[in-house]
């Protein structure tokens, strides 16, 4: 009796397994799940760049308002592709972006900014990584879009002009 | 353009065979007891048109022909000659092909070379691997043709990602598909085996050479991706649990504990159903590894295209086989182990069993690993990443005492076996645990596991090396593998333990020092090549012994596509590796440099050929 039902367990298991296979095969495109979506911000200490002062979450992110915050570094080189695109939001005026600045050293971020120019109207740092962890980052770069403290949507990777039509399209 | 024409034709052609040999097969099966001269043609005539085929595609990556697809998209008129015969297979569509040709040529070779073994048993061998070879028939044709057209044609192409222009990484493909897919014909056979009844001793002898062959390459095919990743990808690690590195370590975990349990089968003729099982997960684990890796359910280097029709593809063709075998499986395999066996808890038949179910923890571990996030995401759409310290936590301990059986087994006598004159067993530990710790003394760090893992590992190599001069020439295969497994975990933990690294940003005439070592920036060179220009930086690394190194690594801009690699320099010696590699800082004139002491890398490498060229040995070996 057990040597017959125990192919159909084995069946069923594996059939289970394509079941879930073929799931994410769905999702497998989409990059940017938006599951995190309304999650509220995290609590944190940090430095500012320039300055080096201590700085608290809650000085950062007010209320009413509408928060780009990238997570960016001087030697990843995807950040070098997004940021003319967070120089074209910046000018636009409509978010406020915030940056973390990822495991950087201060010359090599602050010759990037140089180069570059500085879309952000607050840098702070994340020298050890922790701060991304509690931000649930999987790398650099990295963009969450914030409103009333709540993480409204994530954007892994570099942005690009969709992405910047579509957070455009969001803050409006 | 011709070349495209003909290259596809081809391919219908060998598909159109593969049904022939269908018919023939069926014909053959039932009225004849020799095997039909027709089906040796055609398969030969199918391997032809594969091989016609793959070297059309070589030629239009050579000529660099612009109207076809794949060469657009991975060639360029710039690269040497050699990157455009290794672009072939380095996309998806070449390498698909290229899984074609070595599928079609281990059948023929299959039926070449099979003697003794019952006609109908070659058949039906036969009928599952031209399933396997038309479904990927199929799979190229529909949805992954290496011969798209393009119009208008365009003057240039897109080239070939730089990192992928290495001659490690051209050969990487070939070698490691020959293992990879090459595991194909076990599954074949031993799906036609079952269905005959006809799993025992003899049978045993025949698939061990493919089960050989399949291993060695594998086995080789995994050691060359890791030096790649050694120089290549400059982290200066060469394993970093990657998907992509799991899923071809999963069959050969897979093609080992298969290899072992042929050994009992040939021998006893029991551990039946392991051999079934093991073989068709063998390949059923590098086609889920190419599902993984193909279908961008997985992100990886490896991962050339995301289309889900692909992925979608692979997936229905790779349960398909998974439900044939599991049916084959139960529907005609009755266990004959039952004939009052028993096994007597010190025989060697017992540790190779132990050790198997040790194989299949750590399979599991890396299966796991691997799959586990994509099953937590579609169930509750959390997303984790798995990283080394998973598998290390959970691999490591169950390696001591995984290497003491590995250490002990062979010594041990099939069936029944006495603790008599096995003295020199427990006094080779206590050697192994004294020289461990005096190894270890001066370090404060984990060191209870260090030493016990060290001795344990110093115990197989004191062991296997006792072997070699006791038993003389007896299972030197066996001994050779097993002693360049345990010069691998040595030379794997002393690498960890020892290694040393040195960050900091320098300038050109610069220095850095410190109590060891002092780096001298000597000066900036530049180098103009055909596809890609660099910059050289010469640095002098020297001791307070005295000893100095020159060490030059490199920047390189390749042209097409515009891509920053860097190039790490590495001075190997027999004891340590030197590694250096730079990075440039924008707008700055200094560079981030990252050098580090790497001892007994170069054993790894060693200790893994010699793994395999114990495989070898046993492959060539006659009979006694």
């Amino acid at each position: 009796m057990k040597n017959k039902i125990l192919p159909f367990i084995i069946i069923f298991i594996f059939g289970i397994i394509f079941v879930i296979f073929y799931k994410g095969l769905e999702d497998s495109k989409i990059y940017t799940p938006d599951i995190n979506a309304k999650k509220e911000i995290p609590d944190f200490n940090t430095k500012e760049f320039f300055s080096g002062e201590n700085m608290k979450s809650s000085n950062i992110f007010d209320l009413d308002k509408i928060y780009l915050l990238n997570i960016w570094s001087s030697w990843c080189v995807p950040c070098r592709q997004e940021h003319s695109f967070l120089m074209k939001l910046n000018s636009d005026n409509k978010v406020n972006i915030i940056g973390m600045n990822y495991k950087d050293n201060f010359k090599n971020a602050e010759s990037f900014l140089k180069e570059l120019g500085n879309p952000y109207k607050k840098i702070f740092i994340d020298l050890d990584g922790t701060l991304s962890i509690q931000w649930g980052a999987y790398g650099v770069p990295e963009s969450f879009l914030i409103y009333n403290n709540e993480i409204i949507k994530k954007y892994i990777g570099p942005l690009n002009q969709e992405l910047v039509d579509e957070i455009n399209l969001l803050i409006k | 353009m011709i070349y495209s024409l003909v290259g596809y034709y081809s391919l219908i052609i060998g598909l159109i065979i593969g049904l022939f040999l269908f018919y023939f097969s069926y014909k053959n099966f039932n009225n004849s007891n020799i095997l039909n001269t027709k089906i040796l043609s055609f398969s030969f005539l199918q391997l032809f048109f594969v091989v016609i085929s793959f070297l059309c595609l070589i030629f239009s990556f050579i000529v660099s022909d612009f109207s076809n697809e794949t060469v657009f998209n991975n060639s360029h008129t710039t690269k040497p000659l050699f990157y455009k015969i290794s672009g072939t297979w380095g996309n998806h569509e070449g390498s698909l092909l290229l899984w074609l040709l070595v599928l079609t040529l281990f059948i023929f070779l299959f039926l070449v070379r099979t003697k003794n073994q019952p006609v109908k048993y070659k058949i039906l061998t036969l009928v599952f691997q031209q399933i396997i070879i038309v479904g990927f028939f199929l799979f190229l044709i529909l949805t992954s043709n290496p011969f798209n057209y393009i119009f208008p044609i365009p003057t240039e192409g897109l080239g070939l990602n730089p990192i992928l222009q290495d001659p490690a990484l051209a050969i990487h493909p070939p070698i490691l598909y020959l293992g990879y897919v090459g595991s194909s014909i076990i599954f074949s056979s031993v799906l036609a085996a079952t269905s005959l009844k006809i799993i025992s001793t003899n049978w045993a002898i025949h698939i061990k050479k493919w089960i050989l062959i399949s291993w060695i390459f594998l086995t080789l095919g995994i050691l060359i991706g890791s030096i790649w990743a050694y120089y290549e990808l400059g982290w200066g690690g060469f394993w970093f649990w990657d998907p992509v590195e799991n899923v071809s370590l999963m069959p050969w975990l897979a093609l080992t504990t298969l290899l072992h349990c042929i050994l009992v089968l040939e021998k006893k003729s029991i551990l039946t159903s392991w051999v079934i099982i093991l073989s068709i997960a063998t390949f059923t684990l590098s086609m889920c590894g190419t599902f993984l890796v193909r279908s961008g359910i997985l992100n990886s280097v490896h991962t050339f295209a995301n289309d889900p029709e692909r992925g979608l593809f692979i997936l229905v063709f790779l349960f398909i086989l998974i439900f044939l075998s599991i049916l084959i499986f139960f529907f005609f395999h009755k266990d004959n182990d039952k004939k009052s066996f028993s096994f007597f808890w010190l025989s060697k038949e017992t540790s190779i069993l132990i050790n198997n179910w040790f194989m299949m923890y750590f399979l599991s571990v890396v299966l796991i690993g691997t799959v586990y996030p994509i099953f937590l995401d579609v169930i509750t759409s959390q997303k984790i990443s798995v990283g080394p310290p998973f598998y290390h936590k959970l691999i490591i301990p169950f390696l001591i005492p995984f290497l003491l059986v590995m250490a002990i087994g062979p010594n041990l006598k099939w069936i029944k076996s006495q603790l008599e004159d096995k003295i020199y067993l427990i006094s080779f530990l206590i050697i192994s645990i004294l020289l461990a710790f005096l190894v270890l003394k001066n370090f404060n760090q984990n060191i209870l596991i260090n030493t016990i893992l060290i001795s344990s590992a110093l115990y197989l190599f004191f062991i296997t090396l006792r072997d070699f001069f006791v038993n003389k020439y007896k299972n030197i295969s066996q001994n050779i593998a097993h002693f360049g497994f345990s010069l691998l975990i040595l030379s794997i933990l002393f690498n960890n333990l020892f290694a040393s690294e040195i960050i900091t940003n320098l300038k050109v005439g610069e220095i850095f020092e410190n109590s060891k070592t002092k780096i001298v920036f000597e000066s900036v060179d530049q180098k103009k090549e055909q596809n890609y220009n660099a910059i050289i930086a010469n640095f002098s690394i020297s001791n307070p012994n005295g000893e100095e190194d020159r060490l030059s690594p490199e920047l390189r801009i390749y042209n097409q596509p515009v891509i920053a690699t860097s190039e790490a320099d590495i001075k190997t010696t027999l004891m340590s590796d030197k590694f250096i590699v730079i990075n440039l800082v924008q707008n700055q004139d200094f560079f981030n440099v990252r050098y580090q002491v790497k001892p007994f890398m170069l054993w790894i490498w060693l200790s893994v050929i010699l793994i395999s060229f114990g495989g070898i040995i046993s492959f060539i070996k006659k009979r006694s």
